[in-house]
């Protein structure tokens, strides 16, 4: 009777074992490079550390009651949202644009999707050192074409009024690759019919473009738009090499702070608490939109 | 009511090889207009040239009496109904219908009135909230079709509309279209590869071939008198049998595969003699040997496949190189390898030129009655 119920269970759970034993070579890797950091954040987030990163005294919720409080903190969490308001929606738009112009069949048109493309295969640092001498105030080509066209100089990096705009400009530059290659690729997928059956019907340009195309697009979109706001949250190489997150903190997002945080002032408890700060956005952020953003999204 | 000419159409790719070419014909206003053909023969290019979805690169197609080669397509005052339907699949049934009215800026109450109409038309009424992966191929098919309605367009083009549905459900839209088309008196122009669709709904049909007209004509007219075996093999089912034959001066005799002689009169000894000559006959026209039957006209077969389809009995045999088949009424008990007398009936055979291709002896026994003849009151 009891050997029974047990076979019962044993042959119940079957399903279950194999689906884990399937599961096992990811959930590793994932604990390994992901789990275990993450918990191992949010437990020093709770801690003061000493030089080599060991927590040594348990404060509570310390860490956190000190960053709502500091200046700085609430500085680059408004930057960063400056930050990715300017270079979200106006990155994807660009995208959009650019990939319906490349989506139209014409002789060499692969020419163009190449060089639309092309951002992707630069590495954000290179791109960054470019954008440097872009933005240089007295070699650089920005400058010398206002100086051109006699308008004052622009110091476009050591001014903290411009320095956000300019840091945003370059990131934008540099995700447009990647964005215009998904969108491209949504684009594609849209079957020819109808835009056939809508001449037919003599829908114009722009009507099919708002009662086709859009919609047609929109899980495209929504996906690419979800990766861009991860993305533009977690911006730190570009920081890193045009402003180190200056001048006047104008540039210090948050994922450059938890990085000065950590590894220049060897707070790692603040640091930590940070991160998990930044966690906690980014979730908030995706939840809104797949709440919001999803009913306009129509799947096939 | 419009009707549709095409005058020397050609069209091609690449400046120099034509993938259709000298195609004239004129389609009648109101008339059910099939093009039909092998895949690859070029009638879908020929729609969507007639849609202006595709460039004319030689020739003048005419809508009505103006010359459309240039107009775009929504001037051309047509609707079409394409082979994977179109639909959006974002809109419900009702947006998808409503579409074209919309994009024409026709008045919201006369919209709902016309998707109304032709909801009630193609049985959608109760499904006109829901979205195009809602509904199953023979719904979404009918969506298709009440889009092509609603634009009240005097001409509709159809790129084989039926052939994703199921048989069942392809035979009862086969009655449908032809009903609502002639409700509306639309002219219809149909594209099919399926040579039953063509023979059971048009009032015309064109067989396209390698993008060059094979024949246009009476369903039955082809049927009865092929222009060409290649129009001979591609209609009717099985296909109609052919086999090379010549005629014989010295004993007037047609030899048929080098197997088996059939007697002639002199006159078409006379004009059948030293040409090569492929002749033709449909199954149904090879008839069971006759006690009176001569046995010189008389040939021996041996049945290497058999299909019995209730009402009808399909066998086949070799002759020569070549497979025949033969299609009797009725259920009959035969065997692979039974040996069976038959006749063949020089009045119902089609005799084609070796060379050209071209028909040259019409069947005259082709087995049609008619009600007055057969009925005696």
């Amino acid at each position: 009777m009891n050997t029974e119920v047990k076979n019962g269970w044993w042959a119940k759970s079957a399903n279950g074992r194999t689906a884990i034993l399937y599961l096992l070579p990811s959930v590793l890797l994932f604990s390994v490079f992901i789990f275990y950091p993450m918990l191992r954040t949010i437990y020093l987030s709770f801690y003061l550390t000493d030089q080599s990163g060991k927590a040594v005294l348990n404060v509570g919720f310390d860490n956190y009651a000190y960053l709502l409080q500091s200046p700085e903190f609430l500085n680059s969490m408004k930057a960063t949202g400056l930050f990715v308001l300017y270079t979200v929606p106006i990155g994807i738009i660009i995208a959009l644009f650019l990939a319906l112009l490349a989506n139209e069949k014409l002789k060499g048109i692969g020419f163009f999707r190449t060089i639309y493309s092309s951002t992707m295969g630069v590495s954000v640092a290179a791109s960054s050192v470019v954008w440097l001498f872009l933005f240089h105030p007295s070699i650089g080509m920005f400058n010398r074409l206002l100086s051109v066209v006699n308008i004052p100089q622009i110091q476009w990096l050591l001014d903290p009024e411009w320095a956000l705009f300019s840091v945003s400009l370059s990131t934008i530059w540099m995700n447009l690759g990647f964005s215009f290659l998904i969108i491209l690729g949504g684009l594609q997928n849209i079957d020819e019919h109808l835009y056939e059956s809508s001449r037919i019907d003599g829908a114009g340009y722009f009507y099919r473009l708002r009662r086709i195309t859009i919609p047609m697009l929109s899980p495209t979109l929504f996906f690419i738009i979800t990766i861009s706001l991860i993305n533009a949250f977690q911006s730190f190489g570009q920081i890193d090499i045009l402003t180190k997150g200056g001048p006047s903190q104008s540039t210090n997002l948050i994922v450059y702070s938890i990085y000065r945080e950590a590894f220049v002032n060897y707070q790692f408890g603040t640091a930590s608490a940070q991160a998990v700060f930044l966690f906690i956005l980014i979730l908030i952020v995706t939840v809104l939109q797949f709440k919001f953003g999803e009913k306009k999204v129509h799947y096939q | 009511m419009k009707k549709v000419e095409l005058v020397d159409i050609s069209k091609s790719y690449n400046k120099t090889d034509n993938v259709i070419s000298n195609i004239n014909v004129t389609i009648e206003p109101g008339e059910f207009f099939v093009l039909v053909g092998p895949s690859g023969c070029g009638k879908s290019t020929m729609l969507r040239m007639i849609a202006g979805l595709e460039e004319i690169t030689g020739g003048t197609l005419k809508i009505g009496e103006t010359v459309a080669n240039h107009l775009p397509p929504n001037k051309r005052e047509l609707s079409m109904v394409f082979q994977n339907y179109a639909l959006y699949p974002h809109l419900t049934v009702e947006q998808n219908i409503a579409f074209g009215l919309d994009v024409k800026k026709i008045k919201k109450d006369v919209q709902i009135k016309r998707v109304a109409d032709a909801a009630e038309m193609l049985g959608l009424t109760d499904y006109l909230k829901r979205k195009p992966r809602e509904l199953s191929g023979g719904q979404r098919q009918r969506v298709a079709l009440a889009r092509a309605i609603v634009s009240e367009a005097p001409i509709c083009l159809m790129d084989e509309p039926l052939s994703n549905l199921d048989a069942k459900l392809r035979a009862q839209m086969r009655s449908e279209l032809r009903r609502i088309q002639r409700e509306l008196n639309m002219t219809m122009i149909y594209v099919t590869h399926d040579q039953v669709e063509a023979m059971t709904m048009g009032d015309r049909i064109m067989i396209l071939h390698k993008g060059e007209i094979q024949q246009v004509g009476k369903p039955i007219d082809i049927y009865n008198y092929p222009a060409n075996p290649f129009v001979a093999t591609f209609v009717g089912s099985p296909a109609m049998n052919l086999a090379n034959a010549k005629v014989n001066p010295k004993t007037n005799e047609l030899i048929i595969e080098e197997k088996f002689s059939l007697a002639l009169t002199s006159e078409d000894c006379l004009a059948f003699e030293n040409r090569l000559l492929t002749i033709g006959i449909r199954p149904e026209h090879l008839q069971i040997a006759k006690e009176e039957t001569a046995p010189k006209n008389k040939v021996d077969v041996k049945v290497t496949n058999v299909e019995v389809l209730g009402n009808e009995t399909v066998f086949s045999f070799q002759i020569g190189q070549k497979e025949w088949s033969v299609k009797w009424s009725g259920q009959w008990q035969i065997k692979i390898g039974d040996i069976i007398p038959l006749e063949i009936d020089f009045d119902a055979l089609c005799v084609f030129d070796g060379e050209t291709e071209r028909l040259i002896k019409k069947p005259s026994n082709v087995g049609s009655y008619t009600l007055q003849d057969e009925v005696r009151l």
